[in-house]
């Protein structure tokens, strides 16, 4: 029945084609197609109130997430997208209402002119209760037998016990993900010292990384930052460097300083700040401790319990924590 | 000579595991022996001389042109900064223009917008779809189409795999990865066609599309990305566009190359039977190509799964997002839940398809032979009947009320799969008596290998490079050949690019070397017996459609941070195609020669080093090219895993929303890709 397969008929369908689609383009063409005012195909169907957080890689960010999806499910009756998307991105498709929230930023000054200030697409939506914190970092056991190495001065003497294959004979000074905001190649530059930076790539490399070095028992040196739940299982000691000073950090080429201490913040898609009811009020509410957010994040990187399950069982909880977010 | 420049199919990329790259091999057929003949001719004196000028000539020209450059310029190591351009200003203000300009422009509200709207649609219509058959109904019409096509084995194998995503508890984002691949691969497929239409059946076109799918080929998914990201934001419209960009390409290319090779005696019997050039087309020439034709498809859905999974990167959602966000709580059991549907999906789709193109070859079976419950199944009412069935079964799933994959039906993967790779990087990452734990072998291969490469490469001076380049090129194929290799060397310098190039040079050079050696001794093991051929398929199978984000914490956690685990990851990727290729060459070996060898007493390895290797030649050369090709495309995974150098970039343009950095690293990438593609293409051009 194969080889039988009329021909003719081909040219026909491809003549129906055509028309098709230029019906359709003609349907379609006729007006603008606003695509910040576009939904996910898998979102549900119509009616159900639907709000989009993006989560950042970081398990931190996937705490806060969690939670206040939890709650908004579960006590607001609403459905909630998340989307995974490194942090820049994320504040484009905050702009662009492909995300309603950010629960956590570190900090985007460039894009926090052209978006909040210039375009008023995003809303601030108050901080998040926890301050981070980035910095170098050693193994606790290491700083205590040797308590010096805490000082930026001393690191040259170690360099030789940090070394490794790919940091050209000096010492390694490991760095995560590109994502991530680092002043460290600048750094080490600028305050000469005897070592190499080398990008892990991925936070998921560096953690692998970190917890083989643990395992045994090798000293590091790694660009780290608080709060995060990895200090729980590898317990690190930060590294002074040159304090921070307001706008000692202006100049990405001349940096000699140490990282500032952020209080982290929420960020609002304007449009649904103004019209995203409940929603919207309860996101600009959610506010809580950097213990509290490790508690969830250990439940979902250490105890490897899903998002959703770790969420549950802080709610149960912590009840009197999150009952003022809602009201 | 057209046709056979294309056997090696740089457009058919290799994401499809077995069949898939064992078909695109076969057009080589004819050229084997053509290949040969080439090589023999330097042997006589006349040939040999004509030869040697064809090297000294062009040769002679680059070292002219070269020499004043490398007096003006001399530095040692390092390409001439003089001889950059750089485009970071130029591509900054673009990125800016469109960040500005996309709410509001026409460009964007007329055109862009409506092309993304498209998108959301088509796939929100095939994603309720696949909701509303449930997946008693996604499994029975899997199952059945699979069964019209190939027989029992493959229908049982297709409803195994889907319900293997329900147990692993991956139904809604098995799902969802297929409406995205629906909408992408019918995209691409149509696309696709229309050039390849274009390009085989006019030489002008074919020579213009040719660069532009080659450039395509090589150029990092991730490099696709940003742009797609910047224009349409992230979510669905850009991973389907990316996914169209990408899977679109090895379409093109197979359906020219069917069209162009065409039987003629065919095309002059319609000729001469008065068939207008309409109707030959239509009659002639497409049902001739039905078999590139499908392998394109082929091709298309193998290249969009792998692209499904990296465009999670942007909010792609279904599987791929599930592997990213495992990625993120650094779980590799969760990691393989997702993956392992990605590999079922991939080698279901591939076999039946597979079939479908042998199917189109084979002639008929006569009805009364066949089984009679293959028999109702056949022609129309077939079909409308395997449709019914299927509708029956989303009913019955329905009425029963598990539309949705039941909860309680899935079993945890996680913790034995968490558990098993603590396990194994607990105890082979160091301490392992004699050979010395995982950790000492990347140590000594980033010492003694790739160390000693890029400080080599780095430290040699650009011209001589240039010249190496040439020089290469010219013994690999023609001038050509050569000026493409040392102008995509030249391109490199002049992004401003090269040393972090030369870096991923080494690294591909050093992964290349150990893919070769293994993927021999591999495939010398496996022609022997048909069994370990047998046994070794669904290996390869796995390694080469596993979602490398899966194997990416285990691989860091066997060889630490580097470019040792980037090595190893491109080595993973890369094994499976090098395997297959030298396999097959050595299979194909004339049996009768082999015979007659053994019967004057040959030795095992006697027969291999001086009989079967030299035959099959070949394909080893092919092997090699393919190694290069696929080692490059993980580059940017191994900047995932502390390979730096240029797949870090083009992770870091995507990261900031970096336009420039990200595709000058990407622009280098193709190339490194289209110098080391062209220095070893077994092909001689005319």
């Amino acid at each position: 029945m194969r080889d039988a397969h009329p021909r003719r008929p081909l040219g026909r369908h491809g003549a129906t084609l055509l028309a098709a689609t230029t019906a359709l383009a003609a349907l379609t063409g006729c007006g603008a197609a606003d695509m910040t005012r576009q939904s996910s195909p898998y979102a549900a169907a119509q009616g159900a109130k639907t709000v989009t957080l993006s989560v950042q890689s970081w398990v931190g960010a996937q705490a806060n997430t969690a939670v206040a999806s939890y709650l908004l499910e579960h006590e607001l009756g609403y459905r909630v997208d998340t989307v995974q998307v490194d942090e820049v991105p994320a504040w484009d498709a905050l702009s662009q209402g492909r995300v309603d929230a950010i629960l956590e930023d570190w900090g985007h000054p460039e894009q926090e002119e052209r978006y909040v200030r210039g375009k008023k697409t995003i809303t601030p939506g108050g901080e998040l209760g926890v301050t981070g914190h980035i910095g170098w970092f050693v193994p606790t056991w290491f700083a205590e037998e040797h308590p010096d190495v805490t000082d930026w001065k001393n690191l040259d003497k170690y360099a030789d016990l940090l070394r490794t294959p790919e940091s050209r004979g000096k010492g390694q000074l490991m760095d995560g993900s590109p994502s991530y905001v680092t002043n460290d190649k600048a750094l080490v530059k600028n305050l000469g010292l005897d070592l190499e930076v080398v990008f892990a790539g991925s936070e998921a490399a560096q953690i692998t990384q970190i917890k083989q070095f643990a395992k045994e028992h090798k000293p590091f040196l790694t660009y780290w930052y608080e709060p995060q739940w990895l200090f729980q299982r590898v317990p690190m000691t930060e590294v002074k460097l040159p304090e921070y000073t307001e706008g000692c950090a202006d100049d990405p080429q001349k940096v000699a300083c140490a990282y500032p201490h952020t209080p982290l913040r929420k960020y609002l898609n304007t449009r649904f700040a103004e019209s995203g009811g409940k929603a919207a009020g309860f996101l600009k509410k959610f506010h809580w401790t950097k213990e509290q957010q490790n508690e969830v994040s250990l439940m979902i990187a250490e105890e490897k319990l899903s998002p959703q399950q770790a969420a549950k069982k802080w709610v149960e909880r912590n009840e009197n924590v999150w009952k003022p977010w809602l009201t | 000579m057209t046709a056979t420049r294309t056997h090696t199919p740089p457009g058919t990329r290799p994401a499809g595991p077995a069949r898939g790259r064992q078909s695109v091999d076969r057009p080589a057929g004819p050229r084997t022996a053509h290949t040969a003949a080439a090589q023999d001719r330097p042997r006589r004196p006349l040939a040999a001389l004509a030869a040697r000028r064809a090297f000294l000539v062009p040769m002679g020209v680059a070292v002219a042109l070269l020499i004043p450059l490398a007096v003006v310029f001399p530095g040692a190591g390092s390409w001439p900064a003089a001889l950059t351009a750089d485009l970071s200003g130029p591509l900054g203000r673009a990125g800016d223009w469109i960040i500005d300009h996309r709410d509001s422009h026409p460009l964007f509200l007329y055109f862009f917008g409506h092309i993304s709207n498209a998108v959301v649609v088509s796939v929100r219509a095939v994603y309720v779809l696949l909701l509303a058959a449930g997946w008693t109904g996604v499994t029975a019409l899997a199952a059945l189409v699979a069964w019209r096509l190939a027989g029992i084995r493959l229908a049982l194998t297709c409803a195994a795999a889907f319900v293997a995503c329900g147990l692993l508890g991956m139904w809604v984002p098995t799902m969802q990865t297929l409406a995205l691949m629906a909408v992408a691969v019918a995209a691409s497929v149509v696309l696709g066609a229309l050039l390849g239409l274009a390009a085989g059946l006019s030489p002008r076109a074919d020579r213009v599309l040719r660069p532009v799918l080659d450039t395509m080929q090589i150029l990092p998914a991730f490099a696709y990305l940003l742009p797609m990201v910047l224009v349409f934001g992230i979510g669905v419209p850009a991973a389907v566009l990316a996914t169209v960009v990408y899977a679109a390409p090895p379409m093109a290319r197979l359906t020219a190359l069917g069209l162009r090779g065409a039987d003629a005696g065919v095309m002059e019997a319609a000729a001469s039977l008065g068939a207008t050039g309409r109707q030959r087309l239509l009659t002639a020439r497409l049902p001739l190509a039905r078999r590139q034709l499908l392998l394109g498809v082929n091709q298309a859905i193998m290249t969009g799964l792998s692209m499904a999974v990296i465009a999670s990167v942007i909010g792609a959602g279904g599987l791929g997002d599930r592997v990213y966000q495992a990625l993120a709580s650094v779980d590799v059991g969760a990691a393989l839940a997702a993956g392992i549907p990605i590999v079922l999906l991939a080698v279901v789709l591939d076999r039946t398809a597979d079939a479908a193109g042998r199917r189109i070859g084979a002639t008929p079976v006569p009805a009364r032979e066949q089984h009679l419950l293959r028999r109702v199944f056949c022609g129309w009412y077939g079909r409308l009947l395997t449709f019914l069935v299927a509708v029956a079964a989303a009913v019955a799933g329905r009425v029963a009320g598990s539309s949705l994959w039941p909860g309680s039906w899935t079993v945890p993967l996680a913790d034995p799969v968490n558990s098993a790779v603590a396990w194994m990087t607990g105890h082979l990452y160091s301490g392992v008596p004699v050979v010395g734990g995982t950790a000492d072998w990347a140590a000594r291969f980033t010492g003694w290998i790739l160390d000693p490469l890029r400080s080599g490469l780095q430290a040699a001076p650009w011209w001589l490079l240039l010249l190496l380049a040439c020089a290469l090129g010219l013994l690999a194929g023609t001038w050509r050949t050569a000026l493409t290799a040392v102008l995509a060397l030249g391109a490199i310098g002049a992004l401003g690019v090269w040393e972090a190039s030369l870096d991923t040079l080494s690294q591909v050079l050093a992964a290349v070397a150990v893919t070769l050696v293994l993927g021999f001794a591999i495939a010398v093991g496996a022609a022997r017996s048909a069994r370990a051929e047998r046994l070794l398929r669904p290996v390869l199978d796995v390694c080469q459609t596993l979602p490398q984000f899966v194997y990416l914490i285990p691989v860091v956690a066997l060889f630490g941070v580097g470019r040792a685990p980037a090595a190893a990851a491109a080595v993973v990727y890369a094994l499976p195609a090098v395997v297959r290729i030298t396999t097959q060459g050595l299979r194909e070996v004339d049996p009768a020669v082999v015979e007659s060898v053994r019967s004057l007493g040959a030795s095992r390895s006697q027969l291999l080093r001086q009989v079967q290797l030299p035959l099959a030649r070949p394909a080893l050369l092919l092997a090699v090219n393919q190694a290069v090709v696929l080692v490059l495309a993980v580059v940017i995974i191994g900047g995932l895993v502390g390979g730096g150098a240029l797949g870090y970039d083009v992770v870091l343009g995507l990261a900031q929303g970096d336009l420039a950095t990200g595709l000058v690293a990407g622009a280098a990438i193709v190339c490194l890709g289209l110098l080391l593609d062209r220095v070893t293409q077994p092909a001689k051009e005319d």
